[in-house]
């Protein structure tokens, strides 16, 4: 029997891991070593629930309840002067908890300080679109639609961005192969000739470094030269070949190395 | 932010339109030359005036971050390259940055000067080139071939560092690879001497110039407020009234040891664009200057380290490498096998020529990124279209386009 594989996450493996490795962790410290991380927590933690928050690698992050997302960053926006929405995306955890992961990276130009604002979501649930508060949502929110396929309540133009409207799938779920799926094996083809055009056209050829020594259409034979569209049966004769005509490069007369001058300098 | 100053008298001014939902939808792109990349703009256009924009991005999606997922994080940096190809050092050093934060790393001293000159470089010539491409847009073509050349310098010097003009892959996980060529600082310097009488000559060529000046002045004007909201950053927000730089309030490398100044205008026009990035070059040049002295105090001090020393996340030198059967072990499970970074996230920003670029990287302790977000400054500068063409004319969209200094390979990843 073939070992069964996982089709929640189809990214690359590593293929050997010790079998007795144990993955160090990123350290993570205590809110309250950070004066300003800890007054800002302070004022979440008395309107909304907390679920988690720790320092790490500078930067606060802080777990909230998924509902809450418009009022928190309402808050940070209005009171703690986290004027700036720097990224927003998510996270896929599908196979592990069949749930995503959003984060909302805030930026205080007069703290200058960070904080990333988690919540975990579950599979096929929709999140508060925050883009009354940050315009910067209104395309990292269609990003995470087109990407995750996780809609945002409340915005305005909820369509793909990056990916054509009539895509199907979204690209950075783990189930998604690296190299697409059928519908994106064929999307061109089935779009401009539709799909009865398949078998004429074939598959992409996705090689760059492809040569086909028997194609004399499309590719060169150096050294065994044939006329273009020649059937090669193998027994070509072997071209010899030359890179200069006889008596010298026809523009160049008279070229004494020795009188002529090499420029290293390009600034001279 | 309708057009009043400054304007030429329109030359249809005699014919009126009878409907007033008479809605021109026009095209502009995904090929059009001033739009830079594949961009396409849909318009909606009253006579002239755009009264909708529609921004559609998307024509050079190559899925970076869905790439990075699939790849051991060495094997990610020439993909960096690609994301900002004016620039492409700035975002090897994020990433690089990014991951060292994550696994805690301290590079030796003269890689950071030589990091340091590499970004420096990198910004100017992606100032250069921005000069130059819009006051082409604009119909100055004397700046443009001017400023091409000082820039075609630049990119020699880096051609001598690391082979390549436009995508350096010159900066590694945990130092730089190389260091610098024996032209480098002297090349540098001859470049640098000549700089300040450079820029004089663009802008005397375009701070008094009367087209410059009618294209540039009070058109696409970005309020505080709208570029907070919009994410912006770099010179788009630093032209809008607020200093920030990454580089002075969150210092990485030896940037807190440099003395450079913040340039920064509240009118937040297309005139204030250009400015910033004109004294932006000034600012650069002047770190480098102290950048090629702290390279003479390291080179003084014989500080000779280029790579951190980390045995578990960076490869050894080649010395080692050849001679040590350790080192040669250790080599070969880091390129076959990758670096295994500890399990956490880490969010790092860094200030690149266009703004600040984030890298996000969540490792759940796998030799490859469990989830990678690449933060484009043009992603959103792009977005900002939305908001800021409406009230504007068809002329000066090409000319708010050139301003907002957006790279497409970067918008898309």
């Amino acid at each position: 029997m073939r070992a069964y594989t996982p089709k929640d996450d189809v990214q690359k493996k590593s293929y050997y891991t010790d079998r007795f490795y144990v993955s160090p962790q990123v350290p993570k410290q205590e809110v309250e070593s950070d004066e300003i991380f800890a007054a800002d927590l302070a004022a979440i933690k008395t309107k909304f629930d907390v679920l988690d928050a720790y320092i790490q690698v500078e930067q606060m992050v802080v777990f909230i309840k998924p509902n809450d997302n418009y009022k928190v960053l309402e808050l940070l926006k209005d009171e703690l002067e986290y004027t700036q929405l720097s990224e927003m995306s998510a996270i896929d955890f599908l196979a592990k908890s069949n749930s995503f992961e959003i984060f909302y990276q805030m930026l205080s130009m007069n703290k200058a300080k960070r904080i990333r604002i988690k919540m975990t979501i579950e599979n096929g649930a929709a999140v508060n679109s925050v883009e009354k508060l940050f315009r910067s949502a209104d395309w990292a929110e269609r990003e995470m639609f087109d990407m995750f396929g996780i809609e945002a309540n409340g915005h305005p133009f909820m369509k793909r961005i990056l990916m054509p409207y009539d895509w199907q799938g979204n690209p950075l779920l783990k189930t998604y192969p690296l190299q697409g799926d059928e519908f994106a094996a064929w999307y061109e083809v089935d779009k401009i000739y539709g799909k009865e055009a398949r078998e004429e056209i074939g598959p992409e050829i996705r090689d760059t470094a492809r040569v086909d020594r028997y194609d004399s259409d499309r590719f060169a034979r150096l050294g065994h030269e044939v006329p273009k569209g020649t059937k090669i049966t193998g027994d070509e004769p072997v071209v010899e070949q030359t890179y200069q005509e006889d008596g010298g490069v026809f523009l160049i007369k008279k070229f004494d190395k020795e009188s002529s001058v090499v420029i290293d300098d390009p600034q001279r | 932010m309708a057009q009043v100053k400054n304007r030429l008298t329109p030359f249809f001014e005699n014919i009126t339109f009878d409907r007033e939902d008479n809605e021109l939808v026009l095209n502009f792109g995904p090929q059009h030359p001033s739009a830079h990349g594949q961009l396409r703009l849909m318009l909606h256009l009253q006579q002239e005036q755009i009264v909708k924009a529609h921004p559609d991005v998307g024509y050079l999606h190559r899925g970076m971050e869905k790439m990075a997922e699939n790849m051991i994080y060495n094997e990610f940096m020439p993909t960096t390259d690609r994301m900002d190809y004016i620039a492409s050092s700035s975002n090897n050093y994020g990433f690089a940055l990014a991951v060292e934060k994550l696994i805690g790393l301290e590079v030796p001293r003269r890689a950071k000067v030589i990091r340091m000159m590499l970004l420096e470089i990198n910004r100017l010539m992606s100032h250069l080139f921005w000069l130059a491409t819009t006051a082409l847009d604009i119909g100055a073509m004397t700046v443009f071939l001017f400023a091409f050349r000082e820039r075609e310098y630049l990119m020699d010097i880096i051609e001598g560092y690391c082979g390549a003009r436009l995508t350096h892959s010159a900066i590694r996980i945990g130092g730089v690879p190389l260091d610098i060529q024996d032209t480098f600082i002297s090349q540098l310097k001859t470049f640098l001497d000549k700089l300040p009488a450079n820029i004089k000559d663009y802008e005397d060529l375009l701070d008094t110039n009367r087209i410059w000046l009618m294209r540039m002045e009070e058109v696409g004007t970005i309020s505080t407020e709208m570029a907070l909201s919009w994410a912006c950053t770099g010179p788009m927000l630093r032209a809008s009234g607020v200093a920030w730089d990454i580089r002075k309030e969150e210092p990485y490398e030896l940037y807190d040891e440099v003395e450079f100044k913040v340039p920064f205008s509240d009118k937040g026009d297309n005139f204030a664009r250009y400015r910033v990035y004109m004294e932006e070059m000034r600012e650069s040049a002047k770190i480098l200057y102290q950048t090629i002295d702290m390279y003479d105090e390291c080179v003084k001090n014989n500080q000779t380290e280029l790579m951190a020393h980390s045995p578990k996340y960076i490869s050894a030198s080649k010395l080692d490498i050849m001679t040590q059967n350790y080192s040669l072990m250790q080599h070969f499970v880091l390129v076959t096998q990758g670096m295994r970074p500890p399990v956490g996230e880490v969010y790092v920003a860094t200030e690149s020529p266009k703004g600040e670029l984030g890298f996000f990287i969540n490792s759940q302790g796998g030799p490859y990124p469990y989830r990678l977000k690449l933060r484009a400054p043009s992603f959103w500068h792009t977005g900002i279209l939305t908001d800021l063409l409406p009230g504007h004319y068809i002329p000066d969209v090409v000319s708010i386009i050139g301003t907002t200094n957006i790279v497409f390979g970067e918008v898309d990843r």
